[in-house]
């Protein structure tokens, strides 16, 4: 193991062994076209058990998955007895049908089936692991360098100028929607620009990383408090559109911050609910 | 300024056989392609509609445009495949180049003002209707199809911007090829008239905000900034009714 996670190193400063380094799980994984997202999880974070709490009940094959993700040889010839084992571990959650459909594809010996389930397996468990890794001190710091380089994308909005964008969650269970991209000038979300990342899973990056981001990197809160706050209003000819029409102004509000002393007392007044008295 | 353009419009459906002329001449693949028909193929050309040859010709909608390009007349007759066979062939390599920038220019110029008449704007509604301009990218505005526009009504200041009309706002085209093209050429005014003229394409608006959570939890900043955004809102639509506005069709807020 420990020769394995020395090799991982060499990758970085060697390219003479390139065959070799390309096949580690990890690298590959978030090399791959599509994945830009993602940054790459250290494996001593992923051999600390504490960090992998609960996880073995969401995903199946968890052994086999984490195996596959830490680059350890797979036990081939003692495929079946090994997932039986497994599977009685983890049989208290998981149904019985999937149970034995697990067996009906280990006694045929279509073992390329197996392969892609467990891959699939694997990338689930990465990018839950994933998730959980960015909300750290570490993570934190890689993802801060992929926003720094804009590997997320920046704003399409065009009063933003080019703000980069961090990628967020809706949900922290697979399956329920796909990641979205959080602009910290306009505090909003928006769909990736390329359909590349359209339908990467919202759960591995998670509900609370851009949340946890802007807390830890106070500055991005202030350089977007001192950006432009300039906003745009319809026109036609010069003139703006009434408020009777149905093209009227209706959305200024989305983008509004308080400017006048005023707006700013109506603003402390909102620090725990929309006092009625003010509409 | 626009109804005239429009009353104009009106007047002229004539020639008919003009155009027969013309969709005879494509369907010949011995015949060269149609100078309109080659630039709206072009890649990067996308949100440009064809323009009415009737339009083009018409010297009424071409007033103040001579200026734009030397040798004006040439090339309106180069944009319509009139530009004699003879002048072309004596044309040299450079010549030619300039007449073809000249006259991306001038369709351009004239397309900012054909979009804002009644059937310029019929034009752009089907490509609104294709979504030709792309769609918003917004999450909360659910793929509302966008409208190109100009800041600027002058060639040569700023590349074209796509409007939303479900949260009223400014985006940058999502592909590169799109953000050379000059905002001009759709113009400030478009956009606007487009949504005045077909008002059922005006979307409810999505009153939904996002506010970044910790572990289920709201920060407190953004979550008090959009109390006080919505408060505005809440505002506005009571305003609203108070001059009789009708909220529950086009126009108003959904939830
Ligand atoms: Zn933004
Ligand atoms: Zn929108």
């Amino acid at each position: 193991m420990s020769k394995e996670y020395v090799a991982d190193n060499s990758h970085l400063d060697s390219s003479e062994e390139e065959s070799g380094t390309y096949d580690e799980w990890i690298p590959s994984f978030c090399s791959r076209f599509g994945h830009e997202y993602f940054c790459q999880v250290p494996t001593d974070f992923i051999e600390d058990d504490f960090n992998m709490t609960s996880l073995a009940q969401e995903i199946p094959h968890y052994r086999k998955a984490l195996d596959l993700i830490l680059d350890l040889e797979p036990v081939s010839d003692d495929d079946s007895f090994e997932n039986n084992t497994k599977h009685n571990d983890n049989s208290n959650n998981k149904s019985n049908n999937n149970d034995s459909n697990d067996k009906d594809i280990n006694n045929s010996s279509a073992n390329i089936v197996n392969k892609s389930i467990l891959e699939h397996s694997a990338e689930q468990l990465y990018g839950l692991i994933h998730a959980r890794f960015i909300l750290t001190k570490h993570g934190l710091q890689a993802m801060a360098e992929k926003f720094d380089h804009k590997e997320f994308g920046t704003c399409p909005r065009y009063y933003c100028g080019g703000m980069q964008l961090l990628p967020c969650g809706l949900s922290d269970t697979i399956g329920k929607h796909t990641v979205r991209l959080y602009c910290p000038s306009c505090q909003d979300i928006y769909l990736p620009q390329s359909s590349r990342h359209l339908s990467l899973e919202g759960a591995y990056w998670g509900t609370s990383f851009p949340g946890i981001f802007l807390k830890h990197f106070k500055e991005l809160e202030d350089y977007v408090e001192k950006k432009n706050k300039e906003t745009y209003e319809l026109k036609v000819f010069g003139f703006k559109i009434s408020a009777y029409s149905i093209s009227g102004p209706r959305m200024k509000w989305l983008r509004q911050y308080p400017s006048t002393e005023e707006e700013w007392k109506e603003f402390e007044k909102c620090e725990f609910e929309i006092p009625e008295d003010l509409y | 300024m626009a109804d005239e353009t429009v009353d104009v419009k009106m007047q002229d459906t004539s020639k008919p056989d003009v155009g027969e002329e013309l969709e005879r001449e494509t369907d010949s693949s011995e015949y060269v392609e149609m100078w309109i028909d080659l630039f709206l193929s072009r890649k990067g050309n996308e949100y440009f509609c064809d323009i009415d040859p009737d339009y083009i010709t018409d010297r009424f909608n071409l007033m103040n445009l001579q200026k734009t390009v030397t040798k004006f007349t040439q090339v309106i007759q180069y944009i319509i495949d009139e530009l004699d066979e003879s002048i072309l062939e004596k044309l040299s390599p450079t010549k030619l180049e300039q007449l073809e920038a000249d006259a991306r220019k001038v369709y351009g110029l004239v397309h900012a003002r054909y979009i804002i008449t009644i059937k310029g704007l019929q034009s752009m509604l089907e490509k609104y209707k294709d979504a030709d301009f792309g769609r918003c990218p917004r999450v909360y505005c659910n793929f509302q199809p966008l409208l190109p526009m100009g800041l600027y009504d002058v060639p040569g200041m700023d590349s074209v911007k796509l409007y939303c009309p479900s949260c009223e706002d400014l985006y940058l085209p999502k592909s590169s090829r799109h953000n050379t093209v000059d905002g001009a050429y759709f113009g400030t005014s478009f956009a606007g008239m487009f949504l005045h003229t077909f008002p059922e394409t005006v979307p409810k608006h999505p009153t939904k905000k996002y506010v970044p959570k910790i572990f289920g939890f709201e920060l407190h900043k953004q979550a008090q900034l959009a109390r006080w955004q919505e408060l505005q809102r809440l505002k506005l639509e009571k305003h609203l009714q108070e001059i009789d506005v009708d909220l529950s069709k086009n126009g108003g807020f959904k939830n």
